[in-house]
């Protein structure tokens, strides 16, 4: 379980300070697929990264199993990372390895032995359904395959955890059709708690079972998928509902 | 044209031999040093991964007086410190510690150039995998800026051989000095020509395959 607690992030700069979030209190259970929904600038990647502290939250908790992570640093920082998977927007694969070689990373991270890590990759890629690319780099890749590749290593470490940064966003609509299904299959074959950013109500709607707004750095409803979208309270969450609605309508 | 080859040929083959063996010599040493030296400038750096201003600025520095300083300059300033070293102030071995000592910092930008053209992204997912600094250098800026490196290479081999032209004017030998020597010194145009032409060739050598390695390197470049 994961407990966001009064979390507030402020940045200091030339123009004065700058709340990126404030006072976030989110209960994320396990096994949860979890959306963190929002525009641009809302503050919802900040929020994102502060849960392996990628960004240094300013004030509050984050609870991870019960225990305090915000002030971790040092060996228990890196080991609190091994643990938590993230993938992002723009996939982020080391161009100079093959594919089997970026699955390997967080694996060679942690010492794992080579046999080992070769054994686990291969699962892994027949997991996401990318065995036939195990030697190819990046390049020789489409953008779908690439994010594919950045959910399994992800994984690599049996992570109980997975960030997702607008996983995506960079790709096309049946593209991310495919891919939203992969996390699906993911979290009810892992059991695997998977928080996902994104400013796409369509993404919430397809795989999320619970929901956050977040709105000018506050969040301003939460609760069951369901439950949002039958009665949203906020204006923000019914704009951003007109528009999936809309753009299901354009596509029809 | 058999004439000339057979009074000068044995003097320029003599030369190009002393002239390469200066250049690979001191551009190797120049890495061996200017290697780590890059890396800690690039990673001490105020938004990069090891953040430390008092040591980017003494390295910075290091770098910036060790590249200000015209090469003409630092053999003459150096000739105590190379007869210490390597006994001898003149020749062959008596260019490489001044060679080495302008190249370093030369290769130390290079280098950081290289780095900071890795992409922000993968350190962020190198920090994200819970890597260490060494890991985030070893597994991921070096490698990802490999190629970009490698393309340094020829550069500074080819920078190293103007300059070792220089130290052949104060006694080096090699290429350089020939030129100077015969063209300068006693008119013999023909005698720089054929230097002249040795040094465009190796340079066009180095640099064709210095760029083909590069390339070769890179598996960004679909192939």
């Amino acid at each position: 379980m994961i407990e966001i607690k009064n979390l507030s992030k402020i940045y200091n700069t030339d123009h004065g300070e700058f709340k990126a979030i404030e006072n976030i209190n989110i209960t994320i259970n396990d096994g949860d697929i979890f959306g963190i929904i929002g525009m641009s600038g809302a503050g919802k990647s900040t929020l994102l990264r502060c849960i392996n502290l990628l960004e240094r939250p300013t004030s509050g908790q984050i609870l991870i199993d019960g225990k305090d992570i915000t002030s971790f640093s040092g060996k228990q920082l890196l080991e609190l990372r091994k643990n938590i998977g993230m993938v992002f927007q723009k996939f982020n694969l080391l161009m100079q390895r093959t594919v089997s070689d970026n699955v390997a990373y967080p694996l060679e991270i942690c010492g794992v032995p080579k046999a080992e890590r070769e054994k686990r990759v291969k699962e892994l890629l027949e997991l996401v359904d990318l065995s036939s690319k195990a030697n190819n780099y990046p390049v020789q890749l489409s953008g779908g395959q690439q994010q594919r590749v950045s959910i399994a290593r992800a994984l690599a470490n049996n992570s109980p955890i997975i960030l997702c940064d607008e996983p995506t966003s960079a790709l096309d609509s049946l593209t991310t059709n495919s891919l939203l299904q992969l996390l699906k299959d993911i979290n009810s074959k892992l059991g695997v708690t998977i928080i996902i950013i994104t400013h796409e109500m369509s993404v919430v709607n397809k795989i999320c079972n619970r929901v956050a707004v977040i709105d000018d750095s506050h969040i301003i409803e939460q609760g069951d998928t369901k439950d949002v979208f039958e009665n949203p309270k906020e204006e923000m969450t019914k704009l951003l509902l007109t528009d999936m609605l809309g753009m299901e309508r354009g596509a029809e | 044209m058999a004439e000339f080859f057979q009074e000068y040929g044995k003097l320029l083959l003599d030369g190009t031999i002393d002239t390469l063996v200066m250049v690979v010599v001191s551009t190797f040493f120049a890495y061996l040093f200017g290697l780590p030296l890059g890396i800690l400038v690039t990673i001490t750096s105020e938004h990069s991964i090891l953040p430390c201003r008092p040591a980017n600025m003494v390295l910075g520095w290091i770098v910036n007086i060790g590249r200000s300083i015209p090469f003409i300059i630092l053999i003459v300033f150096l000739i105590p410190f190379t007869r210490a070293i390597v006994g001898s102030a003149i020749g062959v071995r008596g260019a490489l510690i001044p060679l080495i000592i302008a190249a370093t910092p030369f290769v130390a930008r290079l280098v950081e150039t290289s780095l900071l053209e890795v992409d922000e992204g993968l350190i962020e997912v190198a920090h994200a995998c819970g890597s260490n600094i060494r890991q985030i250098v070893f597994k991921v800026m070096l490698p990802e800026s490999m190629p970009s490196i490698l393309m340094g290479v020829p550069i500074t081999f080819i920078t190293l051989l103007g300059y070792s032209a220089m130290a052949g004017a104060v006694g080096a030998g090699g290429l350089g000095d020939i030129a100077y020597r015969y063209g300068y010194h006693r008119y013999q145009y023909n005698v720089m020509m054929a230097t002249i032409i040795l040094i465009i060739i190796v340079v066009q050598i180095i640099q064709s395959v210095g760029t083909l390695i590069a390339k070769k390197s890179d598996r960004r470049i679909r192939k």
